[in-house]
């Protein structure tokens, strides 16, 4: 296994709930519960310290994975003093689809977070603008969700087309 | 005399016509064009619009920013419905006569976007006067199109205008 996933398995301990390697990259899946420790211990570590967030997103597994797994949240982290990467997962139940705002850890995650939120509906809880960020406030549902209706528009000016 | 037609016998120094084929005349050589430009399909519109291709042997070279001041509704690359209403008011504010230029596949039908977010052709919305596809259309075409609304133009009756507001309101004010 990785440096990196032997590192967060020896913190962590039982909040790692997996963790696998491929070509190099590293992937941990974090307890929800957990993840705010974790993520900012691995922003603050010596040995790890992500510096830099780059990417946060969501996965839907609808119909693949058992209901309180359904979605999974991703963060890409990367180092830029260490010059290393790390992929951290959390999975969420389709039932509380709510995890903690990372955007007081890394400030890039508050855009990310909004993202997250219009396209999956996952809250991010202590997130200080919560809102939708690229669709407008009277759209209803949120579209990357696989079981949005994949013909459903919701024009704001003229017929359903 | 009686054999001639009233054109010969006036010679050159007077020309017989319709005023609706002299306004179309001068209309057809004097868009003052509105850029909408959204996406991708901007690039190629600068490409049209820029020395090589050059809209302004057609006339068409002045972009207005304000749709005050402009005739011609050049919609250029992937309306969103969020996008939508905007496109409707600037339509509304320009002053008549005006023209609807489709520019791209996206505009014409929304293009390779069949999903939540994007208008299914902006004719859903406001009357369209040429449509050019491509994704993006090729100056080329582009400039066809053009030709071909003018065309349109010169042959138009002054009882087409005014054309009215579009026929939709949004649903939301904002
Ligand atoms: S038609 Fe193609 S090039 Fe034009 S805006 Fe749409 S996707 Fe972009």
């Amino acid at each position: 296994m990785g440096r990196l996933i032997d590192l967060c398995k020896q913190k962590l301990g039982g909040a790692v709930l997996s963790a696998h390697e491929q070509h190099g990259d590293e992937t941990v899946v974090i307890r929800k519960d957990a993840m705010l420790t974790a993520l900012r211990w691995l922003r603050d570590d010596n040995d790890t310290k992500f510096d830099f967030m780059m990417d946060l997103t969501a996965v839907d597994y609808f119909g693949t994975r058992p209901r309180d797994e359904r979605f999974e949240v991703v963060y890409h982290l990367f180092s830029l003093t260490h010059n290393h990467r790390l992929r951290v997962k959390i999975p969420v139940a389709e039932a509380d689809p709510a995890v903690e705002s990372a955007a007081t850890v890394w400030k890039a995650a508050d855009w990310f977070e909004r993202e997250v939120w219009d396209m999956y509906g996952i809250v991010f809880k202590g997130h200080p603008n919560m809102k939708r960020i690229l669709l407008y406030e009277e759209f209803e549902g949120h579209p990357l969700r696989k079981d949005y209706n994949i013909r459903k528009r919701q024009p704001l000016i003229g017929p359903e087309n | 005399m009686e054999e001639q037609n009233i054109e010969a016998a006036l010679g050159d120094s007077v020309i017989l016509t319709q005023v609706d084929k002299v306004i179309g005349w001068g209309r057809k050589y004097s868009f003052f064009l509105y850029p909408f430009i959204t996406a991708c399909c901007g690039m190629e519109f600068m490409s049209a619009a820029a020395s090589r291709y050059d809209l302004d042997r057609f006339g068409a070279a002045l972009p207005r920013f304000s749709p005050r001041q402009a005739d011609l509704l050049f919609v250029v690359g992937t309306i969103s419905h969020k996008q939508a209403p905007i496109l409707n008011k600037v339509y509304n504010q320009m002053a008549e006569p005006k023209w609807v230029f489709a520019f791209g596949a996206c505009v014409c039908s929304g293009g390779m976007y069949n999903n939540y977010a994007t208008v299914q052709g902006i004719d859903t919305i406001l009357p369209v006067d040429v449509y050019v596809p491509g994704c993006p259309p090729r100056p080329e075409i582009v400039i066809d199109g053009l030709i071909k609304l003018q065309e349109l133009v010169a042959n138009e009756r002054s009882s087409k205008w005014p054309r009215g507001k579009s026929q939709y309101d949004p649903k939301v004010k904002r």
